[in-house]
């Protein structure tokens, strides 16, 4: 059974025809060809999904399609805004702070998401805002400099 | 945003027509037309050597190489690199060019590296075992050191100078006595046709020469991977494709006896596929594959396998195999009856998981006689063997890609989801992808192999190891070996890591460092009990008892740089030592702990480590997989951890099987040891080696207790500190 769901997508108004209770992270892999989301776990204990809906950090596994009509949906695809990057995304890359690079988006979208509520955070802050994010690698200590990094570029500070 | 599907990745060089045949030399000469081409092969001209040792023998070569590493200078000036060895964020992606730019002299953005296409690129057995910079890195620079010297030669000939008065820099041959007077490389290549062969060594630049090598670089691919741009197997699309979902059994070692599809058959645009030992089903949307397939109804004959993570060390004890002495020294029995205080220990470590990021994903399109798989695999060429034997295809029809891996670790040489793909994209006629779900993933995992060893040692009348006798069971002889200066010691072996088949309930396999990290362990934490009853304190007795100057020196560096204070263990401060040798590299590690009686928790306040590897080619590199080596290592060391029964994972997701998170993070300081006169050795291992030792002695020094088993749980921690008091 197939509805009309409308969202804006990364600032693009989309109307699609889905199934409404189809999970935002399949459609959005697969209908929509936005693969930069990605499927680490299923069962929202990873983060590797993770896109802002209406702004805030929402893991797509757990979430449907018409839970997300009317509502704006940012992909790691659509943080960068007319080819610039997000100060989050510029010190993920000054600081190495990824290595195989597919939980990179998660990350970078949960911090996007942690820096709303804390422009100017603590590194005790930062790293218990990311802790339900998993990284196999082992990139963490250098996220969570990326991550501060970036907390000061945003508020008018340079890059340490 | 756009609504097309994602275009499948090009491969990188998108103006090579590559064929269906594996490269030969012949056919890239054909291919590139003009330029300069040099090849390299690994042996005495180039002082590389590819370690049989080092990899498992389902991915050696079973073709003559003619070539292993290949060069190409087009008329612009353009390098382009091809190697068969994989980016699965270790960063060769970086270093490789990094060494190639540094011997031809040329700026390292000009450096494209084509990497895994078995079309595109020379035969590579896999990307493990810390081989490609140590290894494989040599020839990319005996390869450019070659073709620099071509370029001066022609250079000589067109500036009318001899090659002694000619010096290189940035992309071109320059007059030393006139530096305006210069020619850039691709103006010297321009429609001619140079090939060369490597035959004699050529003489490398000296570490007093480098630009580039040695030099901090940042990743090459961190723009991709943080726009989402960076595309994995999983993320490749090609048009009429399906998504398949394969039934497992719910146990190791369960027999299909019957299945009835007829449900997930009612959900439109399903098709099943069933095979005798391949049920799928398939579909446009990957989810409602997944719907599908909890619709199959499925009985299986139970497995006969009646072991589990308690039982499984007995049954390993119990193998009728008989040990190998793999290093002895001295007169074991003579050194027996020296011994005045005997300590002897068995210690164990459980099956662990690979747990990368990314799950096993492969995308393949077979076509009426030729097959391309795109595939997230750390052996692409030994894949297209596998798959062109399922297939019946030769294997020269057969192309295997590799896009970025999500992670490896040793878990992505067997290509399970790649011969999936490719046999149901067979059966059906169209593009098939497989992604496994995480449950898959562990289901399917070459876990690291849950293992035994035993140590019989003593102290002599002056608190020195009198004797050394160590055995172990099913994790390997990497690291096994004894690094100590001892009189009298034995090593023997029983398995490898991995098995032989028969002996595990489910599949083992290489695991970053594979034995590495289970040797070091148990040595390491029984000679921190050995110092501990001589009462010396830990580094000492260790630096008393040892005459390897590369593990002297990894050692003083880390008590140096830590502020070391000699203490008697169990001192109460919580402080861990220990070290060890891999991939030709040495390390030593310091850390700190805090210990939650009441939880039996344990808190990593602080990590050292110092490594010795050789050359470093990009330091910054080598920090990280350092760095990741540390975190990484503290989940073998505390929580993680197999549970099963009867061929059944009771641990198939990451809410019960715990990886290292970021409020784990103790403050992580690394030391580099310059060695620039060593050839580059191994830096994505070494550092996980010490980390299931540190911390148990540092929990000894915090506490008394000596862990015999990882990992040190909070619910073991609370046993042992229970039985203590």
């Amino acid at each position: 059974m197939s509805d009309t769901v409308s969202l804006r997508l990364n600032d693009q108004p989309v109307r699609i025809q889905v199934a409404p209770d189809r999970t935002l992270l399949w459609v959005l892999r697969t209908d929509l060809g936005l693969t930069g989301t990605k499927y680490g776990c299923g069962i929202v204990q990873c983060g590797a999904c993770t896109v802002l809906v209406d702004n805030r950090a929402v893991r797509s596994c757990s979430v449907d399609m018409k839970s997300v009509d009317g509502k704006d949906v940012t992909t790691i695809e659509g943080l960068a805004k007319g080819g610039k990057l997000h100060p989050l995304q510029e010190a993920f890359i000054a600081h190495d702070a990824l290595q195989c690079g597919f939980c990179t988006p998660g990350m970078v979208l949960t911090a996007y998401d942690f820096l709303q509520k804390h422009p100017n955070p603590k590194r005790e802050e930062v790293i218990a805002g990311m802790n339900d994010n998993l990284c196999r690698c082992g990139a963490h200590t250098r996220i969570v400099d990326a991550i501060l990094a970036a907390a000061s570029v945003m508020k008018g500070g340079t890059a340490s | 945003m756009s609504n097309d599907p994602t275009p499948v990745r090009e491969p990188l060089s998108a103006n090579l027509e590559p064929d269906m045949h594996p490269p030969t030399r012949r056919e890239f000469l054909k291919r590139f037309g003009t330029g300069l081409m040099v090849w390299a092969v690994f042996g005495p001209a180039t002082g590389a050597q590819e370690s049989e040792a080092a990899r498992p023998a389902t991915v050696r070569p079973r073709q003559t190489n003619d070539f292993n590493s290949f060069l190409h200078i087009d008329e612009n000036g353009h390098v382009t690199c091809f190697t068969g060895k994989i980016e699965m964020g270790q960063g060769i992606i970086t270093s490789l060019p990094q060494m190639l730019a540094e011997d031809l002299d040329v700026p390292i953005d000009d450096v494209e590296i084509v990497m895994g296409d078995t079309a595109l690129c020379p035969f590579d057995g896999g990307t493990f075992g810390s081989m490609s910079t140590r290894s494989f890195g040599l020839l990319f620079r005996a390869a450019a050191t070659e073709a620099r010297g071509v370029l001066m030669e022609l250079a000589a000939a067109a500036l009318q100078v001899p090659v002694a008065q000619l010096t290189t820099q940035q992309g071109a041959v320059v007059d030393a006595n006139d530096p305006s007077r210069k020619i850039a490389y691709g103006q010297l290549t321009k429609g001619k046709k140079i090939e060369r062969h490597l035959t004699v060594k050529p003489s490398l630049k000296a570490p007093e020469q480098f630009k580039i090598i040695g030099k901090p670089m940042l990743r090459r691919d961190s723009r991709d991977k943080v726009t989402g741009r960076a595309k994995f197997s999983g993320d490749l699309r090609l048009p009429g494709m399906l998504y398949a979902r394969v039934l497992r059994a719910p146990a190791h070692g369960a027999v299909l006896k019957n299945v009835d599809t007829s449900a997930a058959q009612q959900i439109e645009g399903i098709i099943v596929v069933r095979k005798a030992d391949l049920v799928a089903v398939l579909h446009v949307l990957p989810d409602v594959a997944e719907e599908a397939i909890e619709k199959i109804h499925a009985e299986f004959e139970p497995s006969a396998s009646r072991l589990d993570d308690k039982t499984i060390y007995e049954h390993l004890e119990q193998s009728k195999l008989q040990p190998k002495v793999a290093a002895h020294g001295g007169d074991i029995e003579a050194g027996r009856a020296l011994a005045v205080r005997r300590y002897d220990q068995t210690y164990h470590n459980p099956y662990v998981a690979h747990a990368a990021m990314e799950t096993h994903a492969a995308l393949a399109n077979v076509e009426k006689d030729k097959a391309t798989i795109w595939a997230s695999t750390q052996t692409p060429f030994p894949a297209r063997e596998e798959i062109a034997r399922t297939l019946g295809l030769p294997i020269s029809s057969v192309r295997v890609i590799t896009p970025f891996l999500g992670g490896g670790f040793g878990g992505k040489g067997f290509n399970l989801q790649a011969v999936e793909a490719a046999r149901l994209s067979k059966e059906t006629g169209r593009p098939v992808q497989v992604m496994w779900t995480r449950e898959e993933e562990f289901f399917n995992d070459t876990f690291r192999p849950a293992a035994v060893v035993k140590i019989q040692s003593g102290l002599d009348g002056a608190g020195r190891i009198a004797f050394w006798d160590y055995e172990v069971l099913f994790a390997g002889d990497r690291g096994a070996a004894q690094l100590y200066d001892l009189p009298h010691h034995r090593t023997s072996v029983v398995g490898t890591f991995q098995g032989p088949p028969g002996i595990h309930p489910f599949s083992v396999g290489a695991w970053r460092a594979p034995g590495s990290s289970t040797n070091a362990f148990a040595r390491e934490s029984h000679i921190d009990q050995l110092a501990s009853m001589a009462g010396a304190d830990p580094i000492e007795f260790r630096l008393g008892q040892l005459k390897d100057p590369r593990l002297i020196r990894v050692l003083k560096a880390a008590a140096e740089h830590w502020a070391w204070k000699p203490g008697k263990g169990p001192s109460g401060r919580g402080l861990g030592v220990a070290c060890g040798s891999d991939a030709g590299s040495y390390v030593a590690a310091i850390a700190e702990v805090e210990v939650d009686a009441k939880e039996g928790k344990i808190a990593v306040k602080r990590v050292l480590c110092a490594q010795e590897m050789g050359l470093v080619i990009n330091p910054a590199g080598a920090k990280i997989q350092m760095e990741g080596c540390i975190t990484m290592g503290m989940g073998y060391a505390l929580t993680e951890e197999i549970h099963f029964k009867n061929g059944a994972l009771q641990d198939t997701n990451f809410d019960t099987y715990a990886l290292p998170r970021f409020s784990w993070l103790p403050k992580i300081e690394t030391v580099i040891l310059e060695a620039d006169h060593t050839p580059p050795q191994g830096g994505g291992e070494p550092a996980i080696i010490v980390m299931g030792a540190v911390l148990a002695n540092a929990l000894y020094d915090a506490t008394g207790i000596r862990m015999l088993e990882l990992p040190m749980t909070p619910a073991r921690v609370k046993a042992a500190l229970a039985a203590k008091a």
